[in-house]
């Protein structure tokens, strides 16, 4: 099968997932108890009829089933619905509006994760003992430290104490770059702006070293163990028995040791997306994980549906490219 | 009989903190005995009350001896609601734990021995809910049923059976080929007493694993729901959502209102992680999801 080919079946199959995830939180939304009109107006009393009134405008008065087909109808569309809070607004533009600010954060986030796996991964697997364990240690404690909070002990140092970086936002303001992707780095570089590049990438390192360095655990864990592994196979004696240099033997030895990580980046991909959603509440960064938590405490049903619907389909579509990376890097791979 | 349970008991702990990751384990049983005795005896340990401003106490006072973690910007003792709000996170997480196993593991006993179209079903929708970024699920499920322990519980539920069901069926294609079992069924055992008297033992120490890692996973899940005010309401002490009332005054220079609950995730969190770590070192089971 050719590569073109696997990556078209590799699409149809997302079909399926993005169903069922959008099942389950269809089930999540409008089957559990609670009534999310009364939950949008508040505790205050409001007449029946101007409950009914909003039901029908929303069409939540019509049986479930049809609710589903019609919102199923409108995803494929592009159309989440109006928002329940704030009249008139419609859900997927601002959806839209938000994306490239998570994108953004996300892929900045991934790097630094990758980076400081494989540094701290690299180390211990070549100088092992202590210095392996302290790695080790260091692959658990990252893992298990709640975002907000690292989040906010580098604001305190870097922000309150140093005043060296900004605490929260995406850029000042007066130097948005023209807009051509969305992404504010990738949008100055292309214009020249050079004012909004400085403002942007000030306002994203510590976003995305909270998030990276909370990720790079398991990257540390990986690249350690699989590293140390090639290192001490037969082919590195090999190399080392011809006389190559250390160094060369650990080039060979690292790249022997991609696979189980891009494996790991597809496992990892809802940690990074549900971790950006705590980044982005940390540093209000303006992104979709900031808008579904503003939303969730607007109660804003629509709002919160069309979110959650919409990280389901970036779910399932960017598995596919970690599978086709994977596909491309490992020649056993079968397509 | 109880002191035979006991010593029972504390045969099998002793039992698997000798061995491969047994300082993991023990440190990990450690912190997690530590947390769960400060929040049985937390009216013991307190010095105040959680939500009440003791006579002389300052408002956003820092660390002291009076005040070992500070005081918060109503005046509350920020130790004694770290203590009370031990009881919160343990109680949302080994519920949900507890649910978690309960529905997850009975599907993938099933799921993997009977195989056949529900597997397949059943394997498509975990696997696709496994994918789902967990928080954000919970989110999801927390903000329709409304801020409670019982609801957060439920949310963190939804999320973490995916990952009891899916292990426990990989353990089950394991062992389903294994002479044994084969052999049982081939002197006719039904098949409930295959899974529960000879399959479920052996997936036990997988099981115990994936409490250990799930749970860890969860306690940082549950955090960012009471982050979000979906597990209590403020000045319920919780330290998720003191976390978020306490960055306020973070660029004011109070970072001990951040500092302490957030030191406490880490650490809960950390105990069940160093839990499943050795486990998992002492049985040879692969991790879940962190790899």
């Amino acid at each position: 099968m050719s590569l073109a080919r696997y990556v078209a079946v590799r699409l149809l199959l997302v079909v399926p997932t993005v169903l069922i995830l959008y099942t389950i939180v269809f089930i999540v939304m409008r089957v559990l108890p609670g009534d999310p009109v009364q939950a949008a107006l508040g505790v205050h009393y409001v007449p029946p009829e101007e409950l009914e009134e909003l039901r029908a405008k929303l069409g939540l008065d019509k049986p479930l089933y049809v609710q589903y087909f019609e919102y199923l109808a409108g995803l494929l569309r592009g159309d989440l619905g109006e928002s329940m809070v704030f009249q008139g607004r419609s859900v997927w533009e601002d959806i839209k509006d938000k994306f490239p600010a998570t994108l953004e954060l996300t892929l900045a986030a991934f790097t630094v994760s990758v980076i400081i796996g494989f540094v701290t991964g690299s180390i211990a697997a070549v100088k092992g003992g202590l210095v392996d364990r302290a790695m080790r240690v260091y692959g658990i404690i990252a893992y298990t430290m709640f975002i907000p909070w690292l989040g906010l002990m580098l604001i305190y140092i870097f922000s309150v104490e140093l005043k060296l970086l900004p605490s929260g936002g995406r850029i000042d303001p007066r130097f948005i770059p023209r807009d051509v992707t969305g992404l504010y780095i990738v949008d100055s570089i292309i214009t020249g702006d050079l004012r909004a590049l400085a403002s942007a990438l000030e306002h994203l390192v510590l976003p995305a070293l909270t998030l990276g360095i909370v990720l790079s655990g398991a990257y540390t864990r990986i690249v350690r163990v699989h590293l140390a592994e090639a290192l001490r196979s037969e082919y590195s004696i090999a190399y080392r028995a011809r006389g190559l240099r250390e160094s060369k033997v650990l080039a060979h030895a690292l790249r022997n040791s991609m696979v189980p990580v891009v494996t790991l980046m597809g496992l990892q991909l809802a940690l990074l997306l549900g971790g950006a959603v705590l980044t982005e509440t940390t540093f209000s960064w303006p992104g979709l994980g900031s808008f579904l938590v503003e939303r969730v405490m607007y109660r804003d049903y629509t709002a919160v549906q069309g979110a959650v619907v919409v990280f389901a389909v970036i779910v399932s579509l960017t598995s596919i490219i970690v599978d086709v990376v994977y596909a491309l890097i490992d020649p056993r791979i079968r397509y | 009989m109880e002191g035979g349970l006991f010593s029972r008991l504390m045969g099998v702990v002793a039992g698997l903190v000798r061995g491969p990751g047994g300082l993991m384990t023990a440190t990990g049983l450690a912190i997690i005995t530590m947390f769960a005795l400060v929040a049985i005896a937390a009216p013991w340990i307190a010095p105040y009350p959680p939500d009440v401003r003791p006579p002389g106490a300052g408002l956003l006072e820092p660390p002291s001896l009076r005040h070992p973690f500070g005081t918060n910007d109503l005046g509350y003792d920020v130790f004694s609601r770290i203590v009370w709000g031990a009881r919160v996170v343990l109680k949302v997480v080994l519920l949900s734990s507890l649910m978690s196993m309960a529905v997850g593991v009975p599907l993938g006993l099933i799921s993997g021995y009977y195989g056949g179209p529900l597997d397949r079903l059943l394997s498509m929708v975990m696997d696709s809910l496994y994918a789902f970024p967990g928080i954000i699920m919970a989110i999801a499920v927390a903000s329709v049923l409304g801020p409670s322990t019982f609801n957060a519980a439920v949310a963190l539920m939804v999320v973490y059976v995916p990952t009891y069901y899916r292990m426990t069926r990989a353990r089950v294609l394991e062992l389903k080929n294994e002479p044994f079992i084969e052999a049982l069924q081939a002197m006719g055992a039904p098949g409930w007493v295959i899974l529960v008297r000879h399959i479920l033992p052996n997936a036990a120490p997988t099981i115990l694993v994936v409490f250990g890692l799930a749970s860890a996973d969860a306690i940082l899940t549950e955090a960012g729901l009471s982050f979000f005010g979906l597990v209590a309401v403020y000045p319920q002490p919780d330290w998720g959502l003191d976390l978020y009332y306490g960055k306020n005054y973070l660029l004011d220079g109070a970072w001990w209102l951040v500092f302490f609950p957030g030191a406490s995730i880490l650490l809960l969190a950390l105990g069940f992680a160093l839990l499943g770590e050795g486990l998992s070192e002492r049985f040879r089971v692969r991790g879940g999801s962190y790899g």
